[in-house]
């Protein structure tokens, strides 16, 4: 009982000294910032900086051990082992979206936070513990003795079991892992100014030289030191902002106060009539491109003429210069054919009439009418579960319950992971808060010939798809709320030159976002090569392999996986976050019943896990095909109104219902099944 | 270890996961399904809902592991101590 304290408290000095480091590291940064160091070279210094400083983790905890490979020996202590889970779970999307995504939708965001944190109530109850208890490498080790019958790892049943379970993991990492280089070649091209692909491939370097080197082990410690700096690069900016605008450093706390401020505020934009003058505006283009819409095809006819009548007027009047390239530009630009026009003006006919909307008030619940808010409700309680029964069955989150010195600290583990999930989590809402109350307060109503220094930086950096946009609709030479365009994707990182703070801590929750996605991907390319390794290839393809052949395969593996997700990453799949809403909802719809029914019932056989896992997995897919208009079904598939991320509230309990109904048609399994069930339900010794 | 006590240490085990799950389940539905009509209640500034959906749930999910944890902890230790209670007993049951 000595030995692990003393490594505990070793380890405790090494990151507090890790800490001070990163601390003088940021000093010195705002100094040289002072000292007129130029911007990109501070984008250019972290990105490196934290880059190096993984690949340094990784080449001092390199092993070619097994048991450190897998699990990093199963002596990582709780308190740990909690942080670097913490830093796995908080992805990209976490960090850099969801509190955008909060100040976009206001309440109805929240489903997210409930979701991904009830989440871990499911894995401390109902699996963690136990697999811990059953002590080996991987999910799948677990399903395929579980489902496999007499000597479950060797027979055909078992073989099976083993190899859904891999596909479910490596569809459901993969799509995971996917989004998350995507977020790192964002990051990287917009701090440094390398071109997208670059900053995939730099990220990818990144990856690959700590887990590479050190697999479980490495990522590990490396996951600790990231946490840190997630924790540090999203608190600081909070904790400004919280002072500057409520005199109070706590931001969980101050929003409190903030909040009834803002929905006074809102009140009074609502009525304001300047922002009715930009609504009405914006809802006659709407009616305009509706005309448009309805005399298709002879509109799109008399579009195109009289824009060129417009051109030839100009040419034969000598207009300038001016007139005549925007009057040709507008020709260019005019829809080719009748159906591309339908397309588009449909497009700008949505876009227009959703910019007409009223302010929806940030801490009211289901706006809308009554069978609208109803909707509203129940997908908000369908997306809960949905995230909760996912988050319990993400393969990489829980091999992490492998890696502890025992079912006790496994079991307090999970609660640390859930206490630092929880330090961001708890900020991310208040955060949406905090530049809600900046922008409506101190933007909205400010002259357009001042407007601060951020707005005309973050206009500017994303031409194609302008991640911020504002435009003086009325031409009062005010600006309205209704003229301001924010996307969910820049908040937190335009957040610290919102708050007035130096560049220093723009770069610093650069590092921050980066650190994220680098972080979860490291698991989950863990998670997917491990899978391929010890399952695919030393479970079934060579049982004679030796321990240093499974490592080396294991790596060969991970180094292709990656390869493959970042090109999958640089082709840029449309609707990125839909894809991790699936994932989330195929891992519960597959994996959790199987995983749970596993432990707590006996009855439970090969048959109906096998049967429990396609039910599952089907009817996910299906919903999801059926339901969604980009995959090429349609919005009126919709079940209950149903949105089809939330697709797992009909995938699981489907899964369930088969797994059950088919395990009771058919013959239990023998008693050593029954044995091992009893020996993952029994205490320690 | 013998059989009666694995039996009862999994028989508490399971009714608290139970208790424990019942009350995620009420948190979180509650929570969430009757959001529009907590709105009129307000808790250090907050609207109920709001804060709940934003901190409270979070805060009883947390309070759940952490509370399993610790009895877990107390159930496990009980059954080693019966386990080493009966063995102890047994030797000297067996000599005459």
């Amino acid at each position: 009982m000595k030995e692990p304290r003393s490594f505990a408290n070793k380890l405790g000095r090494y990151y507090l000294l890790f800490t001070a480091g990163f601390g003088g590291f940021l000093l010195s940064l705002t100094l040289l910032e002072q000292e007129g160091m130029p911007r990109i070279w501070i984008g250019y210094l972290f990105m490196f900086a934290t880059i190096v400083l993984y690949a340094i983790l990784g080449v001092l905890s390199r092993t070619s051990n097994v048991l450190e490979y897998y699990v990093a020996g199963r002596r990582v202590p709780a308190v740990f082992n909690g942080m670097a889970t913490a830093a796995d779970w908080i992805s990209a999307a976490s960090f850099i979206s969801l509190a955008g995504g909060l100040y976009l939708h206001g309440f109805d965001g929240l489903a997210y936070i409930m979701g991904w944190t009830g989440g871990y109530v499911l894995v401390a109850l109902l699996i963690a513990p136990y697999l811990r208890k059953f002590c080996q490498y991987t999910i799948p080790d677990f399903l395929a003795m579980r489902y496999g019958g007499a000597n479950g790892e060797d027979n055909a049943a078992g073989r099976v079991v083993r190899i859904m379970a891999v596909l479910a993991t490596i569809i459901v990492s993969f799509t995971y892992v996917t989004a998350q280089i995507y977020a790192v070649g964002l990051i990287t091209s917009r701090f440094t100014g390398v071109d997208f692909s670059v900053g995939i491939f730099l990220g990818l370097a990144s990856i690959l030289v700590c887990s590479f080197l050190g697999g479980m082990r490495a990522i590990t410690w490396t996951q600790v030191a990231q946490y840190i700096i997630i924790l540090v690069a999203f608190l600081l900016p909070a904790i400004w902002m919280s002072v500057k605008l409520s005199d109070n450093p706590i931001p969980q706390v101050a929003y409190g106060k903030l909040l009834p401020k803002l929905s006074a505020r809102e009140a009074v934009l609502q009525q304001d009539p300047k922002e009715a003058e930009v609504r009405a505006i914006f809802q006659q283009r709407a009616n305009e491109y509706q005309a448009k819409l309805d005399a298709l095809p002879a509109s799109w006819e008399t579009g195109r003429r009289d824009a060129q009548r417009k051109l030839d007027n100009i040419k034969t009047r000598n207009g300038s210069l001016l007139d005549l390239r925007s009057a040709e530009r507008a020709l260019i630009a005019y829809p080719k054919n009748a159906e591309i026009a339908a397309s588009e003006w449909a497009e700008a006919h949505a876009y227009n009439l959703a910019r007409a909307k009223p302010i929806t008030p940030h801490a009211e619940p289901y706006a809308g009418d009554a069978q609208t808010s109803d909707i509203k409700r129940n997908n908000f309680v369908a997306l809960v579960f949905c995230m909760m029964l996912g988050t319990a069955a993400l393969p990489h989150i829980l091999m992490r319950a492998y890696t502890t010195p025992s079912v006790h600290d496994t079991r307090v583990s999970v609660f640390w992971t859930l206490f630092f999930i929880l330090l961001i989590y708890l900020t991310i809402p208040a955060m949406a808060v905090l530049v809600k109350y900046d922008i409506y307060t101190a933007l909205v109503g400010s002259d357009f010939n001042h407007l601060p220094g951020w707005v005309s930086y973050w206009t500017n950096v994303d031409k194609l798809t302008p991640l911020f946009s504002i435009n003086d609709v009325n031409r009062d030479g005010v600006v309205q709320l209704a003229e301001i365009t924010i996307d969910a994707d820049v908040l937190v990182l335009a957040a610290p030159e919102i708050a007035g703070l130096p560049y220093v801590v723009s770069g610093l929750v650069a590092a921050g976002g980066l650190a994220a996605a680098l972080s979860t991907a490291d698991g989950l390319l863990l998670a997917i090569s491990n899978a391929l390794s010890h399952d695919i290839y030393y479970k079934i393809v060579d049982r004679n392999a030796s321990t240093q052949k499974r490592v080396t395969i294991s790596k060969l593996l991970l180094l292709g996986v990656a390869f493959i997700a970042a090109y999958a990453a640089s082709q840029r799949p449309g609707d990125i976050i839909s894809l991790v809403g699936a994932a989330f909802s195929l891992a519960g719809s597959t994996l959790f019943p199987a995983l749970v029914l596993g432990v707590f019932w006996k009855r439970a056989n090969h048959q109906g896990a096998v049967a429990g896992m396609i039910a599952g997995f089907a009817v996910c897919l299906y919903y999801m095909l059926h339901a969604n208009p980009v995959l090429g079904g349609s919005t009126t598939g919709q079940w209950f109104h149903i949105a089809p991320t939330s697709a797992g509230i009909f995938g699981v309990p489907a899964g369930l219902l088969v797994m059950i109904v088919v395990s009771l048609l058919t013959p239990p399994q023998d008693s050593q099944t029954s044995a091992l069930v009893d020996y993952i339900r029994a205490p320690e010794k | 270890m013998d059989k009666t006590i694995r039996r009862d240490h999994w028989h508490k085990t399971r009714r608290m996961t139970a208790w424990l799950l019942l009350l995620w389940v009420v948190t979180t539905f509650c929570a969430a399904f009757f959001a529009r009509e907590l709105t009129g209640l307000s808790v250090f500034g907050w609207p109920l809902s709001f804060y709940l959906a934003a901190q409270g749930a979070s805060l009883v999910y947390l309070a759940i592991i952490g509370c399993y944890a610790w009895r877990m902890r107390r159930l496990d230790r009980q059954a080693r101590a019966d386990a080493a209670a009966a063995s102890a007993r047994r030797p000297a049951g067996a000599r005459p």
